[in-house]
């Protein structure tokens, strides 16, 4: 009779156990400057491996068989991880902790870029490693420096286009006020009037973002400090709550991800959309969609012209612990060469980073959102450059939500990102 | 028989973790046959060496990391440095809500850290978990007692039922997900136009909703394991006395099948305490369905070291509530077994 009260909390503590230890796995102390690293490997030559996320459509392998069979002593290897962002984030902290040296050349999520180049993971590209970024658009190249130094070269890049419905509005609207002007369209024709990406995650902060700085305004100031006290970021987020609070954007507009406000659109449900440009290619060929002879493009509106888009895309760059990294600096410009950028939009439809590509006619004619994604792009700002990302799109998600949903005034919500993001930076 | 049904399924879940603490002792004890203590302790070595490193190290480096300080952004190169040693710094942040200052020092957390969630994470586990268990141990039974019956298809029913037990959380979840959206199946059936997703309590709804689905078919298994050890005599004998069905269920099968029954609801409340891929996914932790498990997983992305020290709060929580639970349970195993003793006579 004892013996199962004696054993239980043993086995209690055993499974309690496993849980912990699952969570402690991933330590692994201090960071500390790579500086030596830095400095070691620069000449070395020989056989990489390149890690990217999965590759859904068959971009990467054609090109490394490419580069492979040009160079036989310096293949590169392909590893390929999941396609969830967070796992591919935390497999490369894993590996760049372990300092693994059989982590070359590295494909980066454009947000992560500052908070890898601050541990002192990712290699300067300068002196030896000079990459030339004179053809690239500027906001793509911004994404991949930090403190003043390019830490990453552009591979892909992606920013906001407004959909609309060009049967119902002949004109797409220059600004966010002109935008909700047309609403009483929507409402005549009894659909929602504009549709974003408001649920509470990685797509807020994207659309938060791009109505603070269309506004005017930015969540950090050229230092890094948060800077969201202004009267231009207080319109930006009042121009969603409003929005929201008028039923300008449907109530179960605070639900939509990418791919829910897609199908709100495509059903004929909405009037307006912003999101990415791969809707484009299904709204106008999925034989679902209502809306396929009825869809227009346009930058996404701002204060007084096209506003400013927040940023997408991957960037490449070399680990420190690299020891080839003469070779991983040469497949960097391979991975960025004006043939390959023209091969990631044919195969894969990845904007490129090249801004001539995007009057490409033979581009144009295979994807024709390029000239208005061009401009989106070109007015984008990179979403907040800051090592403490992770720490710094919480608070934005947190209160921006809060504050669309009318729980906070504007003000406190604002105020609350500011002192979350300063606490952010100060350490602990 | 009837005394033997307790300890019965008590003891086989228990024998997994066994052998920490038991191994050694009983080694120790067993001098008189020293000769197969030694091979027992032989036998025993490679479990604990493997225990030691799979979960005993990773445990002691957690807890030796929540004392450090997370690594700290040096504002002239723009590097980070190693934090050094923190105290217990990082656990009274946690517990107070407390977060670092721009001037140095804490304050208390402002609303959009992850540092202001800690106690209504708290409050959400305790909530998913009691409120989940609940419905799970009703529904559960139910199920099990249909199953325990001999009837044309039982199989079959047997196995239909555990299809949502073998369906991946994170595959469950993102049905939920689709079944929960504004335009899903949910709104459409019953006609409604509930923003499940978006606001507080229809959310936590959902996730309760979802994680009943998934795993009360554990639970019923759990049971009708119980319910099988039960002799098919009892009843008849009760039957002849003239017991109704109620009585029957209520003076037989409820103590009877009481052991297994605790066996699966303290099952059942520490996996519902660590729930993290289902509101993860389902609501990604949006409007109050933030679990502590999903806030350690946030955390770790922004640092480490106080990561540790959540994830070693969480797990004395969990041992509390185990614990507590084990001494309720192992009071009722012993009580139970002697009332039926008395029974018998």
């Amino acid at each position: 009779m004892k013996t199962p009260k004696f054993l239980l909390p043993v086995a209690t503590a055993g499974v309690l156990a496993l849980t912990l230890s699952a969570c402690g796995g991933g330590g692994g102390g201090g960071t500390t400057a790579g500086g030596g690293d830095a400095e070691a490997g620069l000449d070395g030559r020989g056989p990489i491996t390149y890690v990217q996320g999965k590759d859904n459509s068959n971009v990467v392998r054609p090109l490394i068989a490419k580069w492979n069979a040009a160079h036989p002593n310096e293949k590169v290897t392909f590893k390929e991880q999941t396609d969830q962002a967070d796992q591919q984030h935390d497999d490369l902290v894993q590996h760049f902790q372990a300092k693994d040296a059989g982590y070359d050349v590295v494909d980066v999520d454009v947000v992560w870029t500052a908070e890898f180049a601050a541990k002192g993971w990712l290699q300067p590209l300068k002196d030896k490693m000079a990459f030339d970024t004179s053809a690239m658009l500027k906001p793509t190249v911004d994404s991949g420096t930090y403190k003043g130094t390019l830490y990453a070269a552009p591979q892909t890049s992606d920013g906001a286009l407004l959909y609309y419905r060009k049967d119902l509005v002949p004109t797409p609207p220059k600004t966010w006020d002109e935008m909700m002007s047309m609403c009483s369209i929507a409402k005549q024709n009894n659909i929602g009037c504009y549709g974003g990406q408001l649920s509470k995650y990685e797509g807020l902060t994207v659309n938060a973002s791009e109505a603070i700085n269309s506004a005017g305004g930015s969540v950090l100031d050229k230092d890094g400090k948060p800077s969201l006290n202004t009267a231009e970021a207080k319109a930006g987020l009042e121009n969603l709550a409003k929005a929201y609070a008028d039923g300008n954007i449907p109530k179960e507009g605070i639900t939509f991800q990418e791919e829910l406000s897609r199908q709100a659109f495509q059903s004929g449900k909405l009037l307006f959309l912003r999101n990415w440009p791969y809707v484009y290619n299904l709204a106008t060929t999925e034989g679902s969609s209502a809306v396929k002879d009825k869809l227009g493009i346009a930058p996404i509106p701002g204060k007084d012209g096209p506003g400013a888009s927040s940023l997408g895309g991957h960037n490449l760059a070399v680990s420190v612990y690299s020891k080839n990294k003469a070779t991983a600096l040469d497949f960097l410009k391979f991975m960025t060469s004006e043939e390959t950028e023209k091969f990631y939009a044919t195969q894969g439809s990845l904007a490129p980073v090249l801004g001539s590509l995007y009057t490409d006619a033979a581009l144009v004619k295979k994807l024709p959102y390029l000239p208005v994604l061009k401009t989106s792009i070109e007015n984008a700002v990179p979403r907040p450059v800051t090592p403490f990302y992770p720490a710094v799109t919480k608070a934005i998600q947190e209160n921006a939500y809060s504050a669309i949903k009318g729980e906070k005034p504007v003000d406190s919500a604002l105020s609350d990102m500011q002192k979350s993001i300063e606490s952010a930076g100060a350490g602990s | 028989m009837a005394t033997e049904v307790g300890p019965t399924p008590v003891k086989a879940p228990a024998s997994g973790g066994a052998p920490i603490h038991h191994g050694p002792k009983g080694v120790g004890e067993d001098n008189k046959i020293l000769s197969q203590g030694k091979w027992a302790s032989w036998l025993l070595a490679p479990t604990i060496i493997a225990l030691a490193v799979v979960i005993i190290y990773p445990i002691i480096s957690a807890i030796v990391m929540s004392f450090q300080k997370d690594a700290g952004l040096d504002p002239a190169t723009g590097l980070f440095t190693a934090g050094g040693p923190a105290g217990v710094q990082n656990y009274v942040n946690w517990i107070a809500q407390q977060c670092s200052a721009p001037a140095g020092g804490t304050v208390a957390c402002p609303p959009g850290t992850l540092g202001a969630q800690f106690w209504s994470a708290t409050a959400t586990t305790f909530f998913f978990t009691v409120v989940t268990v609940a419905f799970e141990t009703v529904l559960g039974f139910w199920m099990a007692m249909i199953m325990a019956r001999a009837f044309k298809g039982r199989s079959l029913v047997r196995a239909a039922v555990l299809v949502p037990w073998a369906i991946p959380t994170a595959v469950t979840a993102k049905l939920w997900f689709f079944i929960f959206a504004f335009e899903g199946i949910a709104n459409k059936l019953f006609n409604t136009s509930i923003l499940w997703t978006g606001s507080e309590w229809p959310a936590k709804w959902a996730v309760v909703i979802a994680d009943v689905w998934k795993t009360t078919p554990f639970m019923a298994l759990l049971i009708l394991a119980g319910l099988q050890m039960i002799p098919a005599e009892v009843y008849e004998a009760a039957k002849v006395d003239g017991a109704t069905a109620w009585q029957r269920f209520r003076l037989i099968t409820l103590p009877l099948v009481k052991p297994a029954l605790m066996v699966a609801i303290l099952f059942r409340t520490l996996d519902a305490l660590r729930m993290f891929d289902l509101p993860y996914i389902l609501t990604g932790g949006a409007n109050n369905t933030t679990t502590l498990s999903i806030l350690v997983i946030n955390q770790i992305r922004q640092g480490f070291n106080a990561a540790a020290a959540l994830s070693t709060i969480t797990f004395i929580i969990i041992f509390l509530v185990a614990f507590i639970f084990v001494r309720f349970l192992g009071a009722n195993v012993v009580e139970q077994s002697g009332a039926t003793g008395k029974g018998k006579k």
